[in-house]
C-alpha cells in the first residue's frame, strides 16, 4: 500500500469535497462530519476494498455500509476517486433529481451498498451480511461506517451484542469519533467519552487510533482477531483541514459562502497534506 | 408444499396459523431453499419453531430480545440474495421497529417476510401490551410492503409459500391460536392480491379478514335464519387489495368490512379509501376496534364484548339492513 498516494487522495478528496458543499449553495452540505471521515474512506477505497467497479455485483466484494449517511462528502469523492460514480454525478449533488443527494440512494452499480441517514440502521444490517458471508464460505469483509454521535442510537448495541455472538471477524466498524454531533460536543450532551470501554463490554476487538492518520488507519486494519468483530475507534477532529471548522458544532450541516470557500481550499492546498 | 386435503386441513386447524407456518410450512421451505433463513427475538419455542432450530441451526438466528436487531439482521441476509422470514409478536414486530422495516424492507425492498404472531386479541390474558390491533395500517402505509391476513391455518399455510415465491417484503398477520376456525374444507386458488368469495347473498355484502371471516360466515347463518342473506367475501389481502372485486360491488347499497383490528386504517380504512373516489358507492358500516384500547381477556370475550364475535357482527347487520340505524 503507498501510503504517499493515499495521502495524495485524501488531500485530493477533501478538495472535492469543499467544492460539492460550495455548489450546493443555499441547501448546504454535511462538512464537518464529511471532512472528519476523509482518510479513513480514503484508506479504504484507496487499497484496503477488494472491490472492482468493472463487476460491481460480485459476490465476493468487500462491503461498505455508511451508517453515519451524512458523511457523504467523503464518500461521494472516495467512490469517484474508486471509479464508481462519475464527473457529472459528482456535480449532481444535491440537485433536484439527483441520486448523489444529502444522504445516499442505493445503487450498487455506483458501488452505493445501502442507503442511509436515519443513524443507528445500518450496523445490524452489516451484522446480516458477516453473517450469510460466514455461512456461504465467503471471504468479504463487511465495514460498517458510524458517526460516534449514532452510537447514541440504541440500535447499534443490539446489534453489538448479536456480532459478538456469531464472532464476526469479517465485520469491522470504523467509529469516526469527532467527537462532536449537531448540537455540541457528544460528552455534553450525552455525558460519555469512552467509546472504547463500551464497545469492549460488548465483547468487541477494539482500537482506538489517530483516525487521519493513514499510517494508523492501515495498521488497525492489519491485524485481525479472529474470534472477534472489530472496532475502530478513529479518533478525528470534526471539519478537519479547514481552521473555521474545525471542532466548530455550528460546521455539522452548513453553507459554504465565496470568501470561506476560497479560504478554505487555500488552507487545504497549502498546510494539510494528510498523516 | 403438501397436499391441501382434509387430513391436512384439519392437522393445520388444530396447529393454528402460528403452528402450521412455523413448524410445518418453514422446515419444508428450509429444505427445498438452501437460502431461506429464519429468525425471532427469543421466540422460538414460542413460535413452534423447534423443527427449524433443530434442523437447521446455521440459518436459525435468535437475535435475542432486540427487535431493531431483528429486522436489520434479517435485512443484511436478505440483502446477500437471500430470503429471510421474521417472526415475532406482531405488536413488538410492527412497532418497536417500525423505522427499520421502512428503511430496509419498505425503501431497499429487502426481500424479509415478516411473521405477526398472535394478533388481533389471539394473545388473550397478556393484555394491551401484547394486543395488535394496529399492526395493519402501521405495514399497509410503507411502500412496496405487501399485507396479507389469512382467514385460518390452510390459507396460513398458503400465504406463506406465495409470499416465499414473491420477490419483496410481505406481513402475514397470524391471529389465532390452537385448535382454530376453518374456513376452508378443501383446496382453492389462493393468489396475492385476489379476495375469494365465500358466500353469495343479494341483501349486503361483508368484506371481512383472518379470523373474522370464520365469524363472519357463522354471522351470515344466523342471519340467514332472519331472512337477510348476505354475500361474504374473503379479502385476504389488504394490499394489494382486490379492486377488482371491490368495482364489482360497487352499485350495492350496503357493504360491511369487518376486522380484527382498529377501525383507523386496517381494511376498512383501504376499501373506504377505495370507494372514495367513486362517484356513487355502498354505504360502508366499519366494524372493528372503534379507536380504543380494549378491556383484557380471552380472545372470544374480547371479540364479544366489542361485538366482533358472530352474533355481535350479526346483530349489527341486522340493524343497519333492517334500517333501524
Amino acid at each position: 500500500m503507498d501510503i504517499t498516494s493515499i495521502k495524495e487522495l485524501a488531500k485530493r478528496m477533501r478538495l472535492l469535497s469543499l467544492t460539492m458543499a460550495y455548489k450546493a449553495g443555499k441547501n448546504g452540505a454535511h462538512l464537518g462530519g464529511g471532512l472528519s471521515l476523509i482518510e479513513i474512506m480514503a484508506v479504504l477505497y484507496g487499497g484496503v476494498l477488494n472491490i472492482n467497479p468493472e463487476t460491481p455485483i460480485n459476490p465476493e466484494r468487500d462491503i461498505v455500509l455508511m451508517g453515519k449517511g451524512h458523511g457523504v462528502l467523503a464518500y461521494y469523492t472516495a467512490l469517484y476517486e474508486a471509479g464508481f460514480i462519475s464527473k457529472e454525478d459528482i456535480d449532481s449533488f444535491e440537485k433536484e433529481g439527483s441520486l448523489f443527494i444529502g444522504h445516499p440512494v442505493k445503487d450498487i452499480s455506483k458501488g452505493i451498498e445501502y442507503s442511509s441517514g436515519s443513524l443507528g440502521m445500518a450496523l445490524s444490517v452489516g451484522v446480516g451480511m458477516a453473517i450469510s458471508a460466514k455461512n456461504r464460505k465467503s471471504h468479504r469483509k463487511i465495514y460498517v461506517i458510524m458517526g460516534d454521535g449514532e452510537c447514541q442510537e440504541g440500535s447499534s448495541w443490539e446489534a453489538c451484542f448479536l456480532a459478538a455472538k456469531y464472532q464476526l471477524d469479517n465485520l469491522v466498524i470504523f467509529v469516526d469519533n469527532n467527537r462532536i454531533q449537531s448540537d455540541g460536543f457528544s460528552k455534553d450532551i450525552c455525558g460519555y467519552d469512552n467509546l472504547e470501554e463500551k464497545f469492549a463490554a460488548f465483547g468487541c476487538e477494539v482500537k482506538s487510533i489517530n483516525g487521519h492518520s493513514v499510517e494508523a488507519l492501515l495498521n488497525a486494519l492489519e491485524y485481525h482477531n479472529y474470534n472477534k468483530p472489530n472496532v475502530i475507534i478513529a479518533n478525528t477532529i470534526k471539519g478537519k483541514g479547514v481552521s473555521f471548522m474545525e471542532n466548530n458544532y455550528k460546521w455539522h450541516h452548513s453553507v459554504l459562502n465565496k470568501s470561506q470557500y476560497e479560504t478554505a481550499l487555500a488552507e487545504v492546498r497549502s498546510t494539510y497534506a494528510g498523516g | 408444499m403438501q397436499e391441501v386435503n382434509k387430513r391436512n386441513i384439519r392437522t393445520w386447524s388444530m396447529l393454528g396459523q402460528r403452528g402450521t407456518i412455523c413448524g410445518v410450512a418453514l422446515p419444508e421451505i428450509m429444505a427445498d431453499n438452501s437460502r431461506c433463513y429464519v429468525l425471532t427475538a427469543d421466540l422460538g419455542h414460542t413460535s413452534g419453531l423447534d423443527r427449524v432450530i433443530e434442523q437447521y441451526p446455521n440459518r436459525f438466528i435468535n437475535v435475542g430480545i432486540a427487535e431493531q436487531s431483528l429486522i436489520g439482521t434479517a435485512a443484511g441476509i436478505a440483502f446477500d440474495d437471500n430470503v429471510a422470514v421474521v417472526t415475532t409478536f406482531a405488536t413488538f414486530l410492527t412497532m418497536r421497529c417500525f423505522e427499520q422495516i421502512r428503511h430496509n424492507l419498505g425503501y431497499q425492498r429487502a426481500n424479509v417476510k415478516l411473521l405477526g404472531a398472535m394478533s388481533g386479541f389471539s394473545i388473550g390474558m397478556f393484555g394491551n401490551t401484547h394486543y395488535a390491533y394496529e399492526d395493519i395500517a402501521l405495514m399497509r402505509v410503507i411502500p412496496n410492503m405487501i399485507v396479507i391476513s389469512p382467514a385460518d391455518a390452510t390459507e396460513a399455510y398458503k400465504a406463506i409459500y406465495a409470499a416465499i415465491e414473491f420477490d419483496g417484503p410481505v406481513y402475514i398477520r397470524l391471529s389465532d391460536g390452537v385448535n382454530s376456525q376453518m374456513v376452508y374444507e378443501s383446496d382453492y386458488e389462493f393468489k396475492i392480491g385476489k379476495s375469494v368469495y365465500l358466500l353469495r347473498g343479494n341483501n349486503a355484502t361483508i368484506i371481512a379478514c383472518g379470523g373474522m371471516v370464520a365469524e363472519c360466515i357463522k354471522s351470515a347463518q344466523i342471519l340467514e335464519e332472519k331472512g337477510i342473506h348476505i354475500s361474504v367475501i374473503n379479502m385476504h389481502s389488504i394490499k394489494p387489495l382486490d379492486e377488482e372485486i371491490l368495482k364489482s360491488i360497487s352499485d350495492e347499497e350496503i357493504i360491511f368490512t369487518v376486522e380484527e383490528h382498529s377501525i383507523i386504517g386496517g381494511l376498512g380504512s383501504a376499501v373506504a379509501e377505495y370507494y372514495s373516489s367513486f362517484e356513487h358507492s355502498p354505504r360502508h358500516i366499519r366494524i372493528g376496534v372503534y379507536d380504543k384500547f380494549v378491556a383484557p381477556g380471552e380472545q372470544q370475550y374480547i371479540k364479544k364484548v366489542n361485538r366482533l364475535d358472530s352474533v355481535g357482527i350479526a346483530e349489527r347487520v341486522f340493524e343497519v339492513v333492517s334500517g333501524d340505524r
